[in-house]
């Protein structure tokens, strides 16, 4: 069964925040929407300040708060582990956006919870965009897959572990900062 | 830069503007138009989606060596440039007095016949010379082309003296070449890449965003030198938070090192290069001991850095950067730099600079043009003999002082020089001084608050402009061309050049019935029809940059790189760059520095719904030190103060432990006041409002910006 995932690479990432125009183009929003934003986190490790920039945007958790929290249904699994919503059947009742600790979704225009879809599983804008390329998507469950191995042979993190959530965009760690 | 950890801002005005539009009509099938990108000065490929009449879709062209598939941030902001609704929608002839924004709608035929009678009147009263333009984009070309017609040798561009005219001068006295735009650098196979206050990845230049990734994920090791931790500082191996001012001395302290312990490209220096003899007594003294106390950074820094420089020639790339306007002696730094790579060997190299290439096409045919007797007034070819373009500064001091001979009219496009050009006060004067001003531009920026007509210009997705002959790493010709018609009552900015040259008796040299005319004209040179440029959008001719053969012939007077400059010695000034003091901040003062955002250019893009809606405004950088000492918080609103008593703000203070407590940092192109431009208007503060002073480059008039010191007030 195939597993969706994202998989960027803080090493690369330069902030630019072009995932955030891509995807308000691609998916036609407007000019004041997005469903991807960069979140700049400063640090210190003794003498050495360390910078990361985390292009944010839905989990797609693998236990997702929305779908657990959703009273119509609205919100559910798709294929491949993708967390989808069934606008028709969203009340905008935005239960799943106090449930959602990523502050992932937004309640759209026509009334409905919205979010990023993963581009539909198709490879998504902002992967495709990255002037980095510093952002990778594929299928978790293929071995073969950039993502999976990636995975395998470099550091991560997921947002909020605490959570229990088990997200499915992580983070490659900065070598780099590691060493220092 | 703003990075909240919340989505877009949600509802307001616009959103709620957006929402109504958003009911489609049934879909009449989409088309793929591919152009150029105006949203800032790079021109990456695009691809416009245009869905009934509109464009819905931006993508970087996969084709273009410049986008390579991919776009920045700013540029999908094309398409709220197109629908911002601030947008300069017809004509106008001012009513007010200047400043007031005052108009009066005008057709196209009353504003350009009005144009036409004041630049015509100033010509028979004092000569085409006293007609001057600041130009810039684009726009540009159209607008010199007619300025030049036209008579006048005072026609600039903000790009040369204030941004990066004193690298490429650095770059040509010592390469014979200039840096050029893009820039001819190998980013993404260097194997050191040392990056001095150019603050790549907040720069957004696509290729280069895209090549600095590469040299990262290939192990590229980084050298930045900054006093703020920029984004390229996050991903550095060495980080020199370095005093402002003092770069030249850590410049001859790493050549020094290259010399005294003989770690330079002998071979590459011995075949291309002459003045080693006086370069080496020039730097004797230039000890990392002795730059680490000037430039307050780790002597183990400076020399380890430099070894590792060593190490990784000749794919050791000493970035020249963009930005040179600093300090004015930002020549002999860019001297200093173009020397360095000389030592490391990495000019004519893989992984440092591969001489540009570029197709042949040829001009459109037209009767020469008598140029003008005169000099320009902003004191090029006279005062500043190395510059290689007009400066737009002197262009506004030539208009404030009326020497060598009064300016009495402007063409300003695609500019706002009391944001672009330093001292706004003196640009105020100047202003006072015109009998006209038109300006030609998309928003009502503040400098068409004073002109006497406001010519509107459609945005790139609605326009022609003419070919992007590319010089890079690989040749190519692009194509710009409209998506869609032209919005409201603007005009693409060839046609407004035209029509002016018509009814100023230079017919002449506008014969094109239409831009297209034009372009296959040009193209008919080239071998191509413009329908098959259309299609194609971008073609790639003219071979790819190579390393240099042994026997490679330096476009200087000696023809070998000249690390001794005789033509600087010649014309008086250092051959050899010297580290000279520049005044510090005194107490309770702090230098103002400042720089970009990938979310923005120049002070262009602050209106732009979708760029303003995730930074809306700049905030001013302040060491948490400093920031403590007067009881500043982050996000404190403060006012800054320079040595004049000039003030910007408020804008929000960030306190950082990013940045040095001797500066302030703040992002270009905020704190518009044009009433016209609601979204950027009021918005963070304008660094152009403190720049009061500026020092000029005497080698070829650039102007310094970074000279100016402020308090940091809490309001």
């Amino acid at each position: 069964m195939a597993r969706y995932a994202m998989v960027i690479d803080l090493e690369l990432c330069l902030g630019c925040a072009a995932c955030v125009t891509a995807c308000q183009v691609k998916n036609e929003l407007g000019p004041r929407r997005s469903r991807a934003r960069v979140a700049e986190v400063a640090s210190r490790k003794g003498a050495r300040l360390h910078l990361n920039f985390y292009s944010e945007r839905c989990n797609h958790c693998a236990d997702a708060p929305c779908v657990r929290n959703c009273p119509t249904g609205a919100s559910h699994y798709a294929e491949a582990g993708l967390v989808s919503i069934n606008r028709s059947r969203c009340t905008g009742c935005q239960a799943c956006i106090a449930a959602c600790p990523y502050s992932a979704r937004y309640i759209s225009a026509e009334g409905y919870a919205d979010k990023c879809d993963f581009c539909g599983g198709r490879e998504p804008a902002c992967v495709a965009n990255c002037p980095s390329s510093a952002m990778y998507f594929g299928d978790l469950d293929s071995p073969a897959s950039e993502v999976a191995r990636l995975l395998k042979t470099r550091k991560s993190r997921v947002p909020r572990p605490e959570s229990g959530t088990r997200p499915h965009v992580f983070y490659l760690t900065s070598r780099k900062q590691e060493r220092a | 830069m703003m990075y909240r950890r919340t989505f877009l801002e949600i509802g307001g005005a616009a959103a709620a503007a957006a929402a109504v539009g958003c009911g489609r009509k049934p879909s009449t099938g989409t088309r793929t138009v591919k152009t150029y990108c105006e949203m800032c000065f790079w021109k990456c490929g695009v691809l416009a989606t245009v869905r009934d009449g509109d464009v819905v879709g931006l993508a970087g062209n996969p084709d273009h060596p410049l986008s390579r598939g991919r776009l920045c941030a700013r540029g999908f902001g094309g398409i709220a440039a197109l629908h911002d609704p601030d947008r300069l929608k017809t004509p106008l002839i001012r009513q007010g007095a200047r400043g007031e924004e005052r108009f009066q709608t005008a057709s196209w035929s009353a504003a350009l016949d009005h144009s036409a009678e004041a630049l015509d009147r100033v010509r028979r009263e004092r000569g085409p010379e006293a007609v001057a333009g600041i130009i810039h984009g684009q726009t540009a070309p159209h607008l010199h082309h007619l300025l030049h017609a036209f008579g006048t040798p005072n026609i600039a561009e903000p790009a040369y003296a204030e941004c990066r005219g004193p690298r490429d001068a650095g770059f040509q006295l010592t390469f014979g070449i200039p840096v050029g735009s893009p820039e001819c650098t190998d980013i993404a196979n260097a194997r050191v890449l040392v990056l001095l206050g150019y603050h790549l990845g907040e720069n957004m230049h696509n290729t280069q965003a895209q090549d600095f990734a590469a040299a990262l994920s290939k192990g590229a090791k980084v050298i930045v030198v900054d006093p703020r931790f920029s984004t390229a500082a996050s991903k550095s191996d060495w980080y020199l938070p370095i005093r402002p001012g003092t770069d030249i001395a850590l410049l001859l302290a790493w050549i020094h090192i290259l010399l005294a312990e003989n770690l330079y490209d002998r071979e590459y220096v011995d075949r291309y290069a002459i003045g080693l003899k006086e370069l080496r007594e020039s730097v004797a003294e230039a000890t990392p001991q002795w730059a680490a106390g000037v430039a307050d950074v780790f002597e183990d820094d400076i020399i380890s850095s430099a070894h590792a420089m060593a190490a990784a020639k000749p794919a050791a790339l000493v970035h020249p950067g963009r930005h040179a306007g600093w300090y004015g002696d930002d020549v002999q730094r860019s001297r200093a730099i173009a020397i360095l790579n000389a030592l490391l060997g990495s000019w004519g190299r893989n992984g440092g600079f591969l001489p540009p290439v570029s197709p042949t096409v040829p001009k459109y045919p037209l009767p020469p043009i008598r140029e003008s007797s005169k000099p320009s007034v902003d004191g090029t070819g006279t005062t500043y003999r190395f510059a290689t373009m007009k400066r737009a500064t002197g262009m506004v001091e030539g208009t404030e002082s009326a020497k060598p001979y009064p300016v009495k009219a402007w063409i300003v496009g695609g500019s706002n020089p009391l944001q672009s050009i330093p001292n706004t006060a003196q640009t105020h004067r100047a202003i006072n001084r015109l009998d006209f001003l038109m300006v030609v531009d998309i928003l009502p920026a503040e400098i068409a608050s004073y002109a006497d007509v406001v010519l509107p210009e459609c945005t790139y997705l609605e326009r022609y402009d003419d070919l992007h002959v590319g010089a890079f790493r690989e040749g190519f010709v692009a194509l710009r061309q409209p998506a869609i018609e032209p919005m409201y009552d603007s005009k693409p900015g060839w046609w407004i050049a035209r029509e002016l040259g018509r009814r100023l008796g230079l017919s002449a040299w506008f014969p094109w019935a239409n831009y297209e005319d034009y372009l296959g004209k040009r193209l008919e040179g080239f071998g191509v029809t413009i329908d098959e440029m259309k299609q194609r959008g971008v073609i790639l001719a003219g071979g790819k940059s190579a390393e240099i053969p042994l026997d490679y012939n330096f476009e200087t007077p000696s023809g070998k790189i000249e690390l001794y400059s005789k033509q600087l010695a010649d014309a008086g000034f250092d051959p050899i760059p010297r580290y000279t003091a520049h005044p510090q901040p005194g107490p309770g003062q702090f230098r103002l520095v400042f720089g970009r955002s990938p979310l923005h250019t120049f002070g262009r893009t602050q209106n732009n719904p979708a760029l303003a809606g995730i930074q809306p405004e700049n905030e001013v950088w302040i060491n948490s030190r400093a920031a403590a000492e007067r009881g500043i918080e982050p996000g404190s609103r403060v006012l800054l103060v320079n040595q004049d008593g000039a003030s910007a703000g408020p804008a929000r203070a960030r306190v950082t432990e990013r940045i040095r407590p001797d500066c302030v940092y703040m992002v270009h192109g905020f704190g518009h006041s044009a009433r016209g431009m609601r979204f950027a208007r009021g918005k963070g503060a304008s660094d152009s409002d403190l720049v009061t002073r500026y020092a000029v480059d005497p080698i070829m008039g650039g102007t310094g910006k970074f000279v100016n010191f402020v308090r940091v007030e809490k309001v």
